[in-house]
């Protein structure tokens, strides 16, 4: 604040403040906050609105459950709300997502930060970053394109003989998860790139000189250093994917609800306000619970992230 | 346990350049050896490849007689101790130590026992919980050393690792490492830029300069019997004076310069252009009359006090600049500025040298 002050004057640090407070109180808390308080309230006809029916309750809330549907966890088969059951799997595949994520991105960050000449860097930068010039819409859509039935994929994996038949590859929520991993990658990648670029070499090559192998080095000394950024980028990945729209409602099947599509729904063909709102909070606060959970897990600090 | 290493003929290019050149040198088991030169000049070039990150384009590189061609460094009989130790920050000090042992799969239990027996060794007993960020610059220093002990190396390789401590800790680290290495018997191969260091610690030092060795020997010949300029003048200071050498006889030759006809040790086959005359300033003694011979009138024109020494600087009425190390011991009178004198040297005691070993030496 002092620095700022210092460099920019009187004026235009106000400037910033307030704009900076405008974005976070007007656009940001003030919108949560009512709709919050709307989330606790029945979904009323407006003449009833602050009658004696317009009191506080959770029914919004309850109202995830109803409508009983089998969901099969690890082989049990249980029965829970149709509801629930998305909610569940939205949060399980945004997890699965993370992974995934993770899975591809670790390598790529460790080829770009520690194995490739500093010079191709930037040429190589570029490359990744080329597909964020293009509208996620249109990224979503090209997916689909890849994945229908007699689209270029199946059309490649039957000239080369790998299938006979063509594979219903949009089914389920597979083709979601692609095009999430695929939208949201880079979130893991940078953050990752950044923890294992600040890796000193000598660190692998001293623990190669005491004799170790490879993948116990990575498991040694750059995963656990590499910690913040991993962190950092599962937090983005996954609340990226399960807070994502677009993508499922794109590229979804039926077979492939995603929740965020459920809360639509409810806002937007029911016109219920209260009840989407209701829906999106349980939604936030199951996720940031992971996301805390999680971070106790692993023992990672909320300091380490803001690295 | 400790092997010898034996570096044929061993090249190294990077591109077109070449970083070593022809380097042949014999290690021998139990043996503190250095390589000394300035930045650039290969030696750490030599560590990496003995360490076996870089590969020699050029020869072959055996340990305990064995041709380490191919193998990665965690095949090789070596612990590398890195410049800046590149200890675990993420890791208490006991397994830093007992990380080499952890990748050869033994017990923890061992391994913590090993772990204290080496903290013992370095004289840090009881450090085994503490995290590397809390320890002070010598410790760590001392950490570094029993983690590559740990994997019990047959040829320990030291990459300048005193650089980056304070100086009364580097000395006191210099008496402690060489200790070390008496008391386990493991090879040392030591790089460093700090003469004294190389000369303090080791059996024998290996003075390198543009990917080439230019003398291996022990720390007295090197300093006293330096075989070219380039090794006079990197290890100590010296007087030096240029002109043309009369034919030797005896080992001595005669050079006559614009400041006066000096005589000096020769070895035999030296002439040439890059032919100059060395002598160590604790030689260059000051008289009141002129000496029979390697004398010449000068005007003193510094005297610097350096504590156990007195630096002399005096310029001779031809206008060399000369430089005298007196000892602070009472033994000679210390001269006043402005006085004029006459500085001489015993002949033996300078040596007319070539200028630098040549390729393919």
């Amino acid at each position: 604040m002092h620095e700022l002050l210092k460099r920019y004057g009187t004026g235009l640090t106000t400037i910033f403040v307030l704009l900076t407070a405008f974005w976070l109180l007007i656009l940001l808390i003030l919108p949560n906050l009512t709709m919050f308080e709307s989330s606790f309230r029945p979904y009323l006809p407006v003449v009833d609105v602050g009658g004696p029916k317009d009191v506080y309750s959770l029914g919004n809330y309850m109202n995830i459950f109803g409508g009983e549907v089998p969901l099969s966890i690890f082989g049990f088969e249980v029965l829970v709300s149709a509801r629930v059951k998305i909610f569940i799997l939205t949060v399980f595949y945004s997890v699965v997502v993370t992974v995934v994520a993770f899975a591809l991105a670790y390598p790529l960050a460790y080829y770009l930060a520690k194995v490739v000449s500093p010079r191709s860097l930037p040429t190589l930068f570029l490359l990744l970053f080329v597909p964020l010039w293009v509208s996620e819409v249109l990224r979503s859509f090209a997916w689909y394109i890849i994945l229908t039935l007699k689209g270029p994929l199946n059309g490649l994996l039957m000239q080369i003989g790998v299938i006979e038949r063509e594979i219903r590859w949009i089914e389920g929520y597979s083709p979601v998860v692609v095009t999430l991993v695929y939208t949201y990658v880079l979130f893991m990648l940078f953050p990752l790139y950044n923890a294992m670029q600040s890796l000193d070499s000598n660190q692998i090559e001293a623990a190669e000189d005491l004799g170790s192998p490879w993948w116990r080095t990575h498991w040694r000394v750059i995963l656990p250093h590499a910690k913040p950024g991993i962190a950092s980028g599962a937090v983005m990945v996954f609340m990226l994917s399960a807070g994502s729209l677009l993508v499922p409602a794109i590229i979804g099947s039926t077979s492939g609800n995603w929740f965020t599509q459920t809360i639509q729904g409810v806002m937007l063909e029911e016109q219920n306000w209260n009840g989407g709102a209701a829906f999106a909070f349980l939604l936030l606060i199951v996720c940031t619970l992971m996301v805390v959970i999680a971070m106790r897990l692993f023992s990672v600090k909320l300091s380490d992230i803001a690295k | 346990m400790s092997a010898g290493v034996e570096l044929d003929d061993v090249c190294c290019d990077f591109g077109t350049f070449r970083a070593v050149d022809h380097v042949n040198v014999n290690i021998q088991p139990g043996e503190f050896f250095s390589f000394l030169g300035p930045s650039g000049c290969g030696k750490t070039t030599i560590l990496r490849m003995i360490s076996g990150f870089i590969e020699p384009t050029g020869g072959a590189i055996r340990i305990g007689g064995k041709d380490m061609r191919g193998q990665r460094p965690n095949q090789r009989p070596t612990a590398l101790i890195f410049q800046n130790l590149a200890l675990f920050p993420l890791m208490p000090v006991w397994e830093n130590i007992s990380f080499g042992l952890e990748v050869r799969g033994i017990d923890k239990a061992k391994r913590r026992a090993r772990a204290e027996e080496l903290l013992d060794l370095v004289e840090l007993p009881g450090a085994g919980d503490k995290m590397v960020s809390q320890l002070s610059g010598g410790q760590k220093q001392r950490v570094a050393i029993a983690r590559a002990l740990a994997v019990e190396p047959q040829v320990m390789l030291l990459d300048e690792p005193l650089s980056a401590l304070d100086l009364k800790l580097r000395q006191a680290m210099r008496a402690e490492l060489r200790a070390i290495q008496k008391r386990t018997g493991v090879t040392f191969v030591f790089i460093t830029h700090d003469q004294g260091e190389a000369l303090a610690m080791s059996d024998r030092v290996g003075v390198m300069s543009q990917g080439r060795l230019q003398q291996v020997s022990n720390p007295r010949d090197i300093y006293n019997n330096p075989v070219n300029g380039f090794v006079a003048s990197f290890v100590g200071e010296n007087n030096i004076l240029s002109g043309q050498v009369s034919t030797p006889a005896d080992g001595f030759a005669a050079m006559s310069t614009s400041h006066g006809r000096f005589r000096a040790r020769i070895a035999d086959g030296v002439s040439g252009t890059g032919v100059k005359l060395y002598v160590r300033p604790e030689h260059m003694k000051f008289t009141d009359t002129a000496g029979v011979e390697n004398s010449v009138p000068v005007t003193i024109s510094d005297v610097a006090f350096e504590g156990n020494f007195i630096s002399v600087q005096a310029i001779s009425d031809s206008g060399m600049h000369f430089i005298s190390e007196l000892r602070n011991d009472g033994s000679v009178p210390i001269p006043e500025v402005g006085t004029k004198l006459h500085l001489g040297f015993d002949a033996s005691k300078a040596a007319i040298l070539p200028d630098s070993a040549t390729a393919g030496a």
